[in-house]
């Protein structure tokens, strides 16, 4: 039977075989997780869902999806911890246009992560995000 | 590009009325400019005055006689260009002194304009300075998009070399961690994902290598009369198999062979990617009918098929590098989103045009000219 006090987390992504691992990775660290492999699925999602924590891709049908679903989603509920993934990040830069930048630098994620990490660092900051989210309630 | 301020520095009230009245309508334009450089015209008595202004909020010309009462023309314009402040000077040389002049143009000085002046001989100062200042504006805004366009490219690039390296080594720590048991079987669809993200990888840098001999212009291009017609037929011979897979069939429409003197390749490479892309998102049991016409002194070239469509919103972005419609429909089907944009730049060379007419779940239109 599944626990019902598992922790919820929603993961949007639009490379299939990212998805795929990550749900694998994160169901292996004990959470439940719910896909969306566009940022249209993760809004509609998000309508009827409240998860516990969301890791964001950046860049899918618009260069900066990630900061669109951080906005929304921290507009709904401001307690949820949100990390942003994404391939590109030390190396180049961000990658989001310079543009989009400016306009949405004042939209706070929790955390940057670069799709490379290794798999114990990201059950680490996803067990750091949820500890604070549960010291602050 | 707006207003250019100029500040008049002179004792004699006369001389900076005067001056105010000669540019107070004066505007510089360029043949090719879309508005015209204006001014906005401030003055003060004393070179004290001046100098507050130009270290506070300095305008872009500072039209400066050189015998003011307390500190003088030079004095500033060595301040000037010792603490690099960004303003052009005009020195107004009093006594029409040759020495003045030669040494305010050595201290930093734009240009000078002896006194008296004639009206004529003010304005085509300014006139020059202004040009000066728009041209440097415009090289340096240049500089900046072209870096923009270019970092934009690499990033987008390496996300999409990234993004499948990241997935293989995935499956890989997968299958080496032996996550999902002992039956080999069970890995199998990772291997088959990862042979084919490591196919797309290869298709980008294929792909990559025409877009950048096509836009570097540094691909030897060989002209010469090449049948439409049949490059038409060869890159639909070649994308059979996947058609049939898919139960597509594929019609030529062209009632003439014909002839237009162009790049083969170039040619081949427009045919390829129509084709694969009217197949590949298409539905099965679809068709993609290919009708080829001359008109005038152009060849037309139009592609149909009754595919999955796209949304208007999306058709502008179609030849942006990178963009791959990402849809539930689309999913499934492969791409590098270089194919249009290398088949734009194509279109490009031969004066051509490219449009495309789509309905959601109807089927896309791509139609072509190119000039002969």
């Amino acid at each position: 039977m599944e626990d019902i006090n598992k922790k919820t987390i929603l993961i949007a992504d639009d490379d299939y075989d990212y998805l795929f691992q990550m749900k694998m990775k994160i169901e292996g660290f004990g959470y439940r997780v719910v896909c969306a492999d566009s940022q249209k699925e993760a809004e509609n999602i998000i309508k009827t869902l409240k998860p516990d924590l969301a890791i964001f891709d950046l860049m899918m049908e618009n260069d900066d999806s990630g900061f669109i679903l951080c906005y929304r989603i921290k507009k709904l509920y401001p307690d949820v911890p949100i990390i942003i993934a994404t391939g590109v990040s030390a190396e180049a830069g961000y990658s989001f246009s310079l543009n989009s930048e400016k306009n949405k630098r004042w939209i706070k994620a929790d955390l940057y992560l670069d799709k490379g990490i290794r798999e114990d660092q990201i059950h680490k900051e996803i067990t750091r995000l949820l500890g604070l989210k549960d010291t602050k309630q | 590009m707006g207003k250019l301020k100029i500040l008049v520095v002179d004792d004699e009230p006369g001389i900076c009325s005067g001056i105010k009245r000669i540019l107070s309508d004066f505007t510089v334009t360029y043949p090719f400019m879309e508005e015209n450089i204006e001014f906005e015209i401030d003055d003060v008595l004393t070179g004290e005055e001046a100098v507050d202004i130009i270290t506070t909020n300095p305008p872009e010309i500072l039209l400066l006689d050189n015998k003011l009462p307390g500190i003088s023309g030079v004095e500033i314009l060595e301040k000037i260009t010792k603490e690099h402040i960004n303003v052009l000077v005009i020195m107004i040389t009093s006594h029409a002194s040759i020495d003045i002049a030669v040494k305010a143009t050595a201290n930093g000085a734009f240009d000078f304009v002896p006194k008296p002046f004639t009206p004529q001989e003010l304005k085509s100062s300014v006139e020059n300075i202004a040009k000066h200042i728009y041209l440097k504006r415009m090289t340096k805004k240049m500089k900046v998009e072209g870096k923009q366009i270019r970092f934009q490219f690499l990033s987008v690039l390496s996300h999409e070399l990234k993004a499948p390296i990241n997935a293989i080594e995935g499956y890989l720590k997968i299958i080496k961690g032996k996550q999902v048991g002992d039956n080999i079987d069970s890995y199998i669809p990772m291997i088959d994902r990862s042979l084919a993200r490591i196919n797309g990888m290869r298709n980008l840098i294929m792909d990559l290598l025409d877009l950048t001999h096509i836009e570097a212009g540094k691909k030897k291009r060989e002209l010469k009369p090449v049948n439409i017609t049949k490059t038409a037929q060869i890159a639909i011979d070649t994308i059979e198999p996947l058609a049939i897979q898919m139960d597509i069939k594929i019609n030529l429409d062209a009632d003439n062979d014909f002839i237009i003197t162009a790049d083969p390749e170039e040619i081949e490479i427009i045919f390829n990617n129509l084709l694969s892309n009217a197949v590949k998102y298409n539905k099965k049991g679809g068709t993609v009918d290919c009708l080829i016409t001359e008109e005038n002194n152009s060849i037309k070239i139009s592609v149909s098929d009754t595919g999955i469509g796209m949304a208007q919103e999306d058709i502008p972005k179609l030849f942006k590098e990178f963009f791959r419609l990402k849809n539930e429909k689309t999913r499934s089907i492969t791409g590098t989103g270089l194919g249009l944009s290398i088949v734009k730049d194509i279109v490009q060379l031969y004066n051509g045009n490219i449009e495309v007419k789509s309905k959601i779940n109807q089927g896309s239109t791509f139609s072509l000219t190119l000039n002969k």
